[in-house]
């Protein structure tokens, strides 16, 4: 890549006024770092990314509120978790915290539970309990 | 309390460190030495661990190698230590601080209040220098930030405990020893030795040969698993090549850095001429992402585009082969 060609689209770095770092070649050859604002290919890589993630969350929001699964997925989801990395949080085997996912199984977990799982998510046992109070 | 530290950008965060770090004690490496010395570029294809959802795929070596590999090659020892309880990890720091001396630590990019929001996912190797405190907050050097930032004691406390894969625990690093004079010309063999290897290692999913069975998987992929999943898939590989951190091409313009720097350290003109095609194969990844993003962006794309850019993958794969066993004949 040359130096002049080093892409200056728009993207999401903008927000944050920063800049990325590339490597690319001057008129003489010569190696040299040019700062970047984004590349769209990668932006729309990102995007999709996270349209995928907002997707996820609201397919575990209706299963929350169809009684198919508990909060717990639906805040996992918002988290941009999976199981392995939610268990690892709250420090429970995965098969302990997939089972928590049983909405059955969610309304009779102790306080203490839930409080782990709450302090995980940053929220109150309320908001834990009922997502219509999370936003 | 503040350390007198200068803050360089780089593309990626732990050649940056290691290359700030260096700095610092007065050893003037570049971004691209510590990478080739380090033997950081790699390409390996792990279909059967999931990241956000997708096959993890990486350019480079596994996080911590680069680090450790510079250190042993030029001969300077470092100190490294994880903690259980992030008391001790704190108290471990602010004394380092204290000493006036400028530590890298591991972090997660998930609690980074810095960072865009969509730049946060869970990822734990990221690296950042700390070179002093103010009250409660901690001076920090990112390397793919333009300028230093801060962190409070909590939020600084969240990354470096941060769960999940390849968890920080409180990972500290900072070099003790260094020999009088770097004996950069050996660790150069050393570095590109080892990445030859690497590349052209026999072994499926790595090198050039995973490049090949990625290309396999991806004209698989829209009848497999439908257009929605493969197009995710596609964009994750594009994500893992371009995004913060690998300088462009999937870490080979660096690499390609490396080789024109080194050329003039070996005395070696072979080094210079293959600099220059290494520039161009990382033209061709980049054509490649162009292409994928074409695809993924158009979503009613036919199954052909997926064979097109898994033709380019081959085409790239040939051209590395070739490339690298020249690279090793050169040195």
């Amino acid at each position: 890549m040359k130096k002049s060609e080093v892409p200056q689209d728009k993207s999401n770095l903008e927000s944050a006024n920063l800049r990325e770092l590339c490597y690319a070649v001057d008129e003489n050859g010569e190696y040299t770092t040019a700062h970047t604002t984004g590349w769209d290919p990668k932006t729309i890589a990102l995007n999709n990314a996270i349209e995928e993630i907002n997707q996820r969350v609201e397919e575990a929001k209706n299963r929350v509120l169809n009684y198919q699964t508990s909060p717990i997925e639906y805040y996992m989801e918002l988290h941009k978790m999976d199981l392995p990395i939610l268990a690892s949080y709250v420090g429970l085997w995965k098969w302990r915290v997939k089972r928590h996912f049983k909405p059955k199984v969610f309304n009779k977990l102790s306080n203490k539970l839930l409080q782990k799982y709450a302090d995980v998510f940053e929220i109150s046992i309320d908001q834990l309990k009922n997502i219509e109070h999370a936003n | 309390m503040q350390i007198n530290f200068t803050h360089h950008q780089s593309a990626h965060c732990e050649n940056g460190v290691v290359s700030n770090l260096m700095k610092h004690h007065g050893f003037n490496v570049s971004e691209p030495m510590v990478f080739g010395i380090g033997s950081g570029l790699l390409f390996c294809y792990i279909p059967f661990l999931k990241v956000n959802h997708a096959p993890a795929i990486s350019y480079r070596a596994m996080p911590g190698f680069i680090f450790k590999r510079f250190a042993k090659r030029v001969g300077i020892k470092i100190e490294r230590e994880k903690f259980k309880d992030p008391k001790k990890a704190k108290a471990r720091l602010d004394e380092n601080l204290q000493k006036n001396n400028p530590v890298g630590l591991q972090v997660g990019v998930y609690n980074l209040v810095y960072f865009p929001d969509e730049y946060r996912f869970h990822f734990n190797a990221h690296n950042l220098v700390v070179y002093g405190k103010e009250e409660d907050k901690y001076l920090i050097s990112d390397p793919v930030m333009e300028t230093v930032t801060t962190l409070t004691e909590n939020q600084l406390e969240k990354v470096r405990f941060a769960k999940g894969a390849l968890p920080p625990k409180g990972h500290i690093y900072y070099p003790t020893d260094f020999p009088k004079e770097l004996d950069l010309e050996r660790a150069i063999v050393k570095g590109i030795k080892h990445t030859c290897k690497d590349m052209l290692a026999p072994i499926p999913i790595i090198g050039v040969k995973g490049i090949r069975y990625t290309a396999k998987q991806i004209r698989k992929w829209p009848i497999k698993l439908g257009t929605k999943k493969a197009n995710h898939y596609l964009g994750q590989i594009v994500r893992m090549q371009e995004e913060i951190g690998t300088g462009g091409g999937g870490f080979r313009y660096i690499f390609a850095a490396f080789l024109q720097e080194s050329s003039k350290v070996l005395n070696n003109p072979k080094l210079a001429e293959l600099s220059k095609e290494m520039t161009q194969i990382g033209d061709l990844w980049r054509d490649f992402a162009v292409d994928a993003s074409r695809i993924y962006k158009n979503r009613g794309a036919k199954a052909d585009g997926y064979n097109d850019v898994a033709k380019q993958l081959e085409t790239i794969a040939d051209k590395e082969e070739v490339f690298f066993k020249a690279l090793k004949k050169a040195i």
